[in-house]
Order: structure tokens, then C-alpha cells, then sequence
């Protein structure tokens, strides 16, 4: 009878464990974890992100375990991510000192410091390469020297350069308000859980760490009509960022007492959405509000969504679901949908034995009143 | 000795410490759904991981622990459960209730009354008994503030308007010490009375909705339903366990696959098996006498 069975529950898991061990070594290949570190860049971004752990060579073994499911994988690293203490929390980090690998502007051509395209798959054209299945270590090598001699002749700019953000230009045109920093701690959402109205450092980690293709959806959904935010891109960009913690000696505040403690590889999305306020006069006036998006590693597409519903979830008064921060906030991450949806294959033999005594109730009930 | 690779009881002392700091106010306010961090576990979230971080917050050295899914030790996510904690702690495990001081279950409560020696956690799927009718969080957090419960009323009374009866299946509302609406999570109706002034202390823990609460020993546990139109058990009057011949015990039906007509048999596996064996210990000692 099913799988509980009264007994020999143990020595089926069991099996069923050996098996998925089975199907993971039959092919006979080993990958090791340096290469899925080394090719498969931007999977293991988008576990780290999903995650909220940022370990790419915890992340890639995470992806070898897990076959490469994504779910699985996300799954692994949160779980070992419980286990781990939690000791500091880091400085503000200051995106603006980035050490900027992409940069570019959907609203302004000319941004000062210039556009800079870098590494992205948005200008190829998604053509299968069929050479790549016979790619070798000397076509890699070949290709690389050849590549490194060619960019040796482009001009070195000299100093490395300080990019400004883009919206600096326009703060100071007036067009964008000038808030106060605030640099509280945030709200730690894994220390403390969700509550409503969720403050706004909640918000943008529950989104961060949204499932990837959740946060698209709902963005999407809310970009093409079940929403009212349309943004412009003013800035993505793409780059590291290096992290400190400050020192534990309560008594200095010093910059030069903090530790560093490493960088990371961060997307920052910056959308630029047109907001009606009032002005002193009681005017109406057209302002813009920034829509944030950040998220580890490059993952554009994430980072730009999680903008749009960043913003959506400053203006509430609107009917839309994507505007409702429970039923955004509630339903993005992988680990809570993935857990409660695959939660079904679970017996519920009890629950169904109950739900057919009170239907086989109801329509006895009805047979004896027409009886009656 | 078995090599630990993790911290004992698999959570970081921070995190446990949280989650007793949780279950004691759980404790303090019977029926409130007591937010908590819920840490993500290595099981999926929707798998129990609620009642494990209260077992795993719970577990000591001496504890004897028992785990159940739906009635069953030996079903593959209670053993899932049970290989867990027992490679983070090495406690003893048992399938015999009374032998056990922690049980863990999901959607069951044993036949066997438990005692104060004993504690009770309990899996929970949805804490929240009003989401029924009420979807924002925001919102049921003000009704149970306010005891505003006319909408679960409400909802009964339609069922009786729509079908004659209350159509409830499992996880039937209660009220808790007077006060709070209380999800007793999926267990079936026949469970529910067993909540009421239990000796042991029930604790339910739902991880992926973030919530502790508990049923402290000697509370009053009462089925919402109306004078007029009582509370129900699932009704198996004239039915017995085909193994052991319990009356009065949660049955399953099963389909004999021989004769191809319905059989019932105990839920509770432990309990079947206990009264299989005293019977047959009855037999033994009835032919040496």
C-alpha cells in the first residue's frame, strides 16, 4: 500500500537515496568544482544571490551536489547558511566606489564617465555555437593570447576611474529629491520575521534574496499592466565592491580601525520613476523617485524587476498585487515556494480520510432529508 | 565514536536560544501565534521544518525521542526527521509513545493519553485559523487582537447553510483557554478533543509561516461549534482495526487487496503494534496456564 508501508519506511529512503547517488555518478565524469567555479559563472551568481550567501566555491559544490538544479542547490546553501553564526554586520558600502566592470545608462547617451558595456550576453545573438562542443584547451589558450595581444594596443586611460552615479546629475538639476542618509542597521529579516507594514531594508532583502525568476515575473507582470510603476534604467551597474566590519573596540570609530573582510560581485539597478508630490504651494508637481535593485553577483535582469517592485512597494495605495507587500514578499522566495509546493508529495492520508468523512457526511445528510 | 561534523542538535546556540525565548512566550499566551526567525533547515520548508527547530531548540542528551507522520514511525519523512536529529545528537530513539519524552508529529495525536513527562510538537502547515477568510497577515493580527472571530463563525454558519453540517475536515478551529482562535494544525476532528486539559505540553511550529505556539498543560481546548449544531468526530461507529480490533481509535481505510473490499486499520502504527503484541503475550500465557 503506497510508500508507509507500517514498516520498511528506513530501507526504502535508503534506496531511494542510493539511487539519486546512482544517477548522479552513472555517467562516470567527474566535474570538479574548480571547473563549474571556472565556466558557469553566472549559475553560480544566481545561487549566491538566491542564497544570501556569498560563496562562489560553497555556491559551485552546492550546484555539483545538486546536479544543477537550481532549486536544490539554493536549498543547500541556506541551509548551511543556518548553521553558521552570525557575527558582524558590515559598514555601508558605498556603491559609488564600485570597481566598475559594466556601467550603462538607458535614459542619458552621455553620462559622465561614459557608457561601459563589458562582459554581457545582450548584444549576441543567441545562436547555438556548435563549435563549442569541440572546444579544447589549446582553442582556449590560442584565443585568450590572441585576445590579450589585441587589447594591448587600446590605449590605457591611465588612473582608474571614479564613476559617478548617474543620478547625481540630476539631484543636482533638482529633479530628484535629496533624502538624508540613513545608515541604520537594517532590520535583519533572519533574525526577526516578517511583519506588516514591513520597513523598506526588509522589503529590499526579502527581494534580493527572491527567487530569480519570481522577482522577473512579478516585475514583468507589474511593467505590463497588473502594476504602476514604469521605470527608466538610469544606471546598471556591474562590479565589485569591497566589504568592511568595524572594529570591535567599541571606543574607536576610526576608518582606519575597520577590517577589511573581502569583496563581492554585486548588480546595482537604479530606475528612474515618474512620481506626482505636492510642493509647498500645495501644487501638484511630476518628481522622479529611484526604484532600487541589487542583487549578488551579475544578474541584470533580477536586479532591474526587483527596481520595479522596490518601487512598488513604496506606493501601496493601488490595487494591484505586485503594489501588496504580503503578496509580493510572501511568494519570491525559492526555499518557502519549492518547500510548500513539493510538500504535497507528502502522505496525507490522515487529512484525506477526514476530508472524506465530512463530504460522505454532507451527502448522507442529503440523501435522509430527501428521504424525509 | 560516530564523527559530529555539526553542531550539536544541528542549530547554532544563538538560534536555538531564540527559538526557547519564542516557545516560552508560546507558552505564556496560549493560542498566539508567536512570530520567530525560523531558520532555513536541511529539510524542505513545508516538510516539517517547524516542528524541527522546536525538537532540535528542545533536545537534550537524556531525551528520548519519538517521531510520527500522519499516524506512522516508519513513514519515509518521520524517518527523514528522525535520521536528522539523530546524527546531530545521538539521543535514543523509540517507536513506543510512553517510552518517549519528545514526540514529534505531524498531524496526529497518539491514542495513548500522554502524560507530563511528555512533550507534544506538532508540524504546522498554515498557523493562521482566520486565513480562510482573511488573506493579509496585517489584518488577522488585528481580529485576534481585538477577539474579532465573527468571520470563523461565520464560516461555520455558511457550511451549515450550504450542506446541513459543518463541513470541516481536518484542522477544525478551536478556541484556546477562552481567548485565541488556534489552528491545532491538520490533525482530524477525532484529535481535537485529546488538546483539551492534555498533560502534556503542546507546542506547534510552523517554519515556513515563521510561527510558534502552544497548548500549556491543563488548558481549556474547545471545538468551535454551535449549541445546536455540535462538534463531530470522523465517525467510524461499527468499524475495527482488521489487525488488533481497536474501536474507538483513528482508522485508516485501506482497500484488501485480495477480496477487494474496504478494511480498516489503526492509524496510530505504535499503538497497533503494542496491542498486537500484549495480545499475543495474552495467547502465550493462556497456553502455559
Amino acid at each position: 500500500m503506497g510508500y508507509v508501508a507500517v514498516k520498511g519506511g528506513t530501507n526504502a529512503i535508503e534506496a531511494s537515496i542510493q539511487r539519486l547517488k546512482y544517477e548522479r555518478l552513472k555517467g562516470k565524469e567527474v566535474i570538479e568544482v574548480e571547473t563549474i567555479l571556472k565556466t558557469m559563472r553566472q549559475l553560480v551568481d544566481q545561487v549566491m544571490s538566491e542564497a544570501s550567501l556569498y560563496s562562489p566555491y560553497l555556491a559551485a559544490l552546492a550546484i555539483k551536489q545538486a546536479e544543477g538544479s537550481m532549486e536544490e542547490a539554493v536549498f543547500l546553501l541556506r541551509a548551511h547558511r543556518s548553521t553558521l553564526p552570525r557575527l558582524y554586520y558590515s559598514q555601508t558600502v558605498n556603491t559609488e566606489a564600485m570597481f566598475v566592470e559594466r556601467r550603462i545608462s538607458a535614459s542619458f547617451k552621455d553620462i559622465p564617465g561614459g557608457q561601459i558595456l563589458g562582459a554581457t550576453h545582450d548584444y549576441t545573438h543567441r545562436l547555438l555555437d556548435f563549435d563549442l562542443a569541440a572546444e579544447t584547451k589549446a582553442d582556449i589558450e590560442k584565443w585568450t593570447n590572441q585576445w590579450m595581444e589585441e587589447i594591448k594596443e587600446i590605449e590605457s586611460h591611465g588612473e582608474l576611474k571614479h564613476f559617478p552615479k548617474v543620478v547625481d546629475y540630476l539631484r543636482e538639476e533638482g529633479l530628484f529629491p535629496t533624502y538624508p542618509l540613513n545608515n541604520e542597521n537594517p532590520d535583519d529579516v533572519t533574525k526577526k520575521s516578517l511583519a506588516f507594514p514591513a520597513s523598506r531594508s526588509e522589503r529590499l532583502q526579502i527581494l534580493t534574496r527572491g527567487q530569480t525568476g519570481a522577482v522577473t515575473s512579478l516585475g514583468y507582470a507589474s511593467l505590463r499592466g497588473y502594476g504602476q510603476v514604469h521605470p527608466n534604467v538610469g544606471e546598471v551597474r556591474v562590479g565589485d565592491v569591497p566589504i568592511y566590519v568595524a572594529s570591535s573596540n567599541e571606543n574607536t570609530e576610526a576608518k582606519d580601525d575597520e577590517y577589511y573582510i573581502g569583496d563581492v560581485k554585486l548588480t546595482e539597478v537604479e530606475s528612474f520613476v515618474p512620481v506626482t508630490t505636492k510642493n509647498e504651494r500645495n501644487e501638484m508637481e511630476l518628481n522622479f523617485e529611484i526604484g532600487y535593485g541589487i542583487c549578488y553577483g551579475q544578474n541584470e535582469t533580477k536586479a532591474i524587476a526587483m527596481s520595479i517592485l522596490d518601487q512598488c512597494l513604496e506606493n501601496q495605495d493601488n490595487p494591484f498585487s505586485t503594489h501588496d507587500e504580503e503578496f509580493v514578499l510572501y511568494h519570491i522566495d525559492s526555499v518557502e515556494s519549492t518547500g510548500f509546493i513539493s510538500h504535497l508529495k507528502l502522505p496525507h492520508y490522515v487529512t484525506f480520510q477526514s476530508k472524506l468523512d465530512s463530504v460522505r457526511n454532507v451527502k448522507k445528510g442529503r440523501a435522509e432529508d430527501e428521504k424525509a | 565514536m560516530k564523527k559530529l561534523k555539526t553542531h550539536f542538535a544541528f542549530l547554532d546556540e544563538g538560534s536555538k536560544k531564540e527559538i526557547r525565548r519564542a516557545t516560552l512566550k508560546a507558552v505564556a499566551i496560549p493560542g498566539y501565534q508567536v512570530p520567530f526567525a525560523s531558520r532555513e533547515m536541511p529539510i524542505g520548508r513545508g516538510w516539517g521544518t517547524g516542528g524541527l527547530q522546536l525538537t532540535l531548540s528542545l533536545v537534550g542528551k537524556e531525551d528520548v525521542l519519538k517521531v510520527i507522520d500522519q499516524g506512522a514511525d516508519e513513514s519515509v519523512n518521520a524517518v527523514s526527521i528522525k535520521k536528522l536529529v539523530h546524527s546531530t545528537t545521538n539521543v535514543e530513539l523509540t517507536e513506543a509513545t510512553e517510552d518517549a519524552t519528545l514526540i514529534q508529529s505531524r498531524h496526529r495525536i497518539p491514542e495513548i493519553p500522554l502524560t507530563k513527562d511528555q512533550i507534544l510538537v506538532l508540524q504546522v502547515p498554515m498557523p493562521e485559523p482566520l486565513r480562510t477568510y482573511e488573506k493579509k497577515e496585517y489584518i488577522t493580527k488585528m481580529l485576534h487582537a481585538e477577539k474579532e472571530y465573527s468571520g470563523i463563525w461565520l464560516m461555520l454558519f455558511e457550511q451549515i447553510m450550504k450542506y446541513g453540517r459543518t463541513s470541516t475536515d481536518a484542522d477544525h478551529p478551536v478556541l484556546v483557554n477562552e481567548r485565541y482562535v488556534m489552528a491545532p494544525s491538520p490533525i482530524p476532528r477525532f484529535d481535537n478533543p485529546k488538546m483539551h486539559h492534555s498533560e502534556a505540553l503542546i507546542l506547534l511550529g510552523a517554519g515556513r509561516e515563521k510561527k510558534i505556539y502552544a497548548v500549556p498543560p491543563y488548558t481549556d481546548v474547545a471545538s468551535l461549534a454551535f449549541d445546536d449544531y455540535v462538534f463531530q468526530k470522523e465517525d467510524f461507529s461499527g468499524e475495527a482495526c482488521h489487525l488488533c480490533g481497536a474501536t474507538d481509535v483513528f482508522l485508516d481505510e485501506l482497500v484488501d487487496d485480495h477480496t477487494g473490499k474496504t478494511i480498516y486499520q489503526c492509524n496510530d502504527t505504535s499503538y497497533c503494534v503494542d496491542r498486537l503484541n500484549k495480545l499475543e503475550q495474552e495467547e502465550v500465557s493462556t497456553v502455559d496456564a
